[in-house]
Parts: structure tokens; sequence; C-alpha cells
């Protein structure tokens, strides 16, 4: 199952807390996909995944100067 | 939590029960918290207020001199600014500053700190002066402590004082 979390419009360190929190509540294996913003969003959301051990499938660019990455628990 | 190696645990002495600091403090709870740091704040005399389960003007504990402290002080609605406070009127419009701009506000990042299990404690002596029992803070407070177990328990921590 793949979920979908928009965190364009959030500041720190809600951006980081939005993601923790989804990700808590989701079960392994699952897949989220997060729309983020670029510089500390990008820079710390991916690391801070990896570092609780869940897979970064992709990060790409968008057309609209944002970031789509998706990360898999 | 999967903790990495290197990561130091935070913990936070909130003192100051000024709305700005207190907004300070919880940001730095959650954010550390958010990227996989063992997060403690531990609450001590004004900073108490924040956690007081009446959010308002209430007169607690049983000495004139506490029931007035309390009352005066108020709980988390009733935080002042540090700076420009204007009778208590600023804490709201930052409120409202802080909302236009999409910054969580107060009681959202008291909300996501819960969520996140930030451990939240209680210094021992100063509920004391203030004749608070535990059972007039909010469910959240994990415990009551006094600063020798503070210490102990944030010996491999950063301790950060606000």
């Amino acid at each position: 199952m793949k979920h979908f979390l928009d965190i364009t419009r959030e500041t720190c360190p809600m951006t980081f807390v939005k993601v923790k929190l989804k990700l808590a509540k989701m079960d392994q294996g699952e897949q989220l996909e997060v729309l983020l913003n670029k510089g500390e969003p990008l820079e710390n959301v991916p690391r801070s995944c990896e570092e609780q051990g869940f897979k970064v499938l992709s990060n790409e660019p968008t057309d609209d100067d944002k970031h789509l990455i998706l990360i898999e628990k | 939590m999967n903790l990495p190696a290197n990561k130091k645990n935070i913990s936070i002495v909130c003192f100051s029960g000024d709305f700005d600091k207190m907004i300070a403090a919880f940001t730095i709870a959650t954010g550390a918290a958010a990227t996989n740091r063992e997060v403690t704040m531990f609450f001590t005399f004004w900073g108490l207020n924040a956690l007081k389960k009446k959010k308002g003007r209430v007169a607690m504990g049983n000495s004139i001199m506490a029931r007035a402290f309390n009352f005066l002080m108020g709980g988390l609605n009733n935080l002042p600014l540090s700076r420009l406070n204007f009778f208590g009127a600023s804490s709201k419009l930052m409120t409202g500053m802080m909302k236009k701009h999409n910054v969580a506000s107060l009681p959202e990042l008291v909300d996501a700190a819960h969520a996140l299990g930030i451990r939240i404690v209680a210094c021992e002596m100063a509920m004391h002066i203030l004749e608070l029992e535990q059972s007039d803070l909010i469910e959240e407070v994990q415990d009551v402590v006094g600063v020798a177990t503070f210490l102990n328990d944030s010996e491999e921590s950063h301790i950060i004082f606000i």
C-alpha cells in the first residue's frame, strides 16, 4: 500500500515530525510518498528516514521546483 | 526507536514559563525526537505552568501565597511573551502571526511532543514550593524527579537550559 504526504506548506520542525508520525503508523513494507521543498526538508527528511532503517527508493525533482521522495518502511 | 550510535540524547531544562521560550523548547524537543534522538524535558519553576492540567488562571495549592502565585501565573493559555508582552495580548498576536506563516502553534507542538514519545518530567522541588501535586499536571508527565535523578538520566545527553 502506498501513502502520500505533502509537507510543502509545513515549516520546521513539523516537516520531520509529520513524516516520522506517519511512518510510525504504517506497517512494515508499506511505502510513503512525500512531497517536500528543497533546502532543510530535502536534506534532512531522507537522511532521517535512512537512520531509522527505512529505504529511500527514489528522490525526484518535480516540475514546480519541489521534490518527491519514495520511502519504504 | 532505532537510534544511530553516534546520536546524543537531548535533555531540555524548561525553566522559563515565557511563551516564546516554551516555543523554542518544544521546537528543539520535537525536532530532535523526529530526527531520531531520545528527548527528555525537565520542567521546573515557571516552566511548570505549561504542564498544568487547568490551562487558565486557577488558584492551586493550600497556602494563600501558593494559591496567589498559581492564580497569577496561570497555565499554558497564559504564558507571557518575554519581550513586548503588552499585558498578555502579544502571545495571542504571535500565535496569529505563526498561523499565518504555517508555523506550528504551541498546543500543536505540545501534542507533537506527546505523539513522538518525548519523556516529560517535573521538578519535585519546584512542585513542593508551588504546592502542586502530580494530579494537578497533565497525564503525559511521566515522573516527578529531583535534580540528581535528572542529571543521572542525562549523563549521556546534551543538556539545554531554556
